[in-house]
């Protein structure tokens, strides 16, 4: 059972996504990991100021179930499944990332320069990692999903929208990090 | 009790995240720089069992667990939504290292400041939702 510990290679991580995907196609649902965050600003309040969040959220709460679990997942998953969990990325990636500064490339789950609690009072840190999360919100809703949704989704039912927002998120992740990160790192 | 299945599904769906490094900010970083096939091979396997899956589904027109006919809608036809939010999405993407999904699995496994990403991306979606009728779509 020690291969448990082990990172799970490509080939058993995205058969288990696609389960993933037919678990709640089968549960009446579809897969989608962005919805929610619309159900959160709406049980917040946010339908009181603007018409898009005015929906009864009671009949999205399992969303909110699935949020809990994916939750609770990377709690099991981190504390009790995993050995050492530092990400062996190839070669020419931990060098590039080292001369960036990143010097926990090679030797972590995530770089500590931005995922360490000392992130918190690091403002280029904190800034990267708001701004970062502004993005993925309103580009999810503005292209109506994310990776579950259109990925793997959309994909799945061969959807040509979904082809168009995985172009866009491929042409927004390669303008990030060829175009931008030289500016940022 | 009928919201535990739903509890079940998020549960393994956190643990392959974690597990497959889906959530690492470092495989996101090596995708976009093509530097590894392990992304590629996670997104491409999972993309082609779910064509596989959702065929069978239709051709042999299987129901969900409560006898309703599982019907897949499509989605609305545009092109500008799909690119320019999919273009500021895959932006943040590869800033954050995390997509929806993976911010739950970190927040889990117990990287804190992944919350200010939490933060941002229930921000984001709260503009979007000032913003729409001002958008192209």
């Amino acid at each position: 059972m020690d291969w448990i510990l082990e990172p799970w290679p490509w080939y058993v991580g995205g058969p288990m996504i696609a389960g993933v995907l037919f678990l709640l196609i089968f549960a009446g649902k579809r897969f989608g990991m962005s919805s929610n965050l619309e159900t959160m600003c709406a049980i917040g309040g946010a339908g009181k100021r603007v018409d898009y969040f005015a929906f009864d959220w009671r009949a999205k709460r399992w969303n909110l179930v699935v949020v809990a679990g994916a939750v609770i997942g990377g709690f099991l998953a981190a504390n009790f499944l995993s050995g050492d969990t530092a990400v062996d990325i190839a070669p020419e990636t931990v060098t590039t990332l080292e001369s960036m500064g990143f010097e926990s490339a090679g030797e972590a789950y995530l770089p500590n320069e931005l995922f360490a609690t000392e992130a918190f009072t690091d403002p280029k840190a904190l800034a990267i990692l708001l701004i970062g999360g502004i993005l993925i919100g309103f580009g999810a809703r503005y292209a109506g999903g994310c990776t579950s949704g259109h990925a793997i989704s959309g994909l799945s039912n061969l959807q040509l929208p979904s082809l168009i927002a995985v172009v866009g998120f491929f042409i927004g992740g390669l303008i990030m990090v060829h175009l931008l990160f030289p500016l940022i790192f | 009790m009928k919201y535990l299945k739903f509890l079940v599904i998020g549960i393994i769906f956190g643990i392959v995240m974690f597990k497959s490094e889906a959530a690492s900010w470092f495989r996101i970083y090596e995708m976009f720089r093509f530097q590894s096939f392990h992304m590629y091979g996670i997104i491409g396997s999972a993309v082609s069992l779910g064509i596989l899956g959702t065929w069978l589904i239709k051709k042999f027109k299987l129901k969900s667990i409560d006898g309703a006919p599982i019907q897949f809608t499509p989605k609305a036809r545009s092109f500008s939504r799909y690119m320019f939010g999919g273009i500021l999405f895959g932006l943040g993407w590869a800033l954050a290292g995390s997509c929806p999904g993976p911010i739950y699995t970190l927040i889990g496994a117990g990287y804190l400041p992944i919350l200010v990403t939490f933060l941002g991306a229930l921000l984001g979606t709260y503009i979007y939702g000032l913003l729409r009728d001002k958008l192209p779509h």
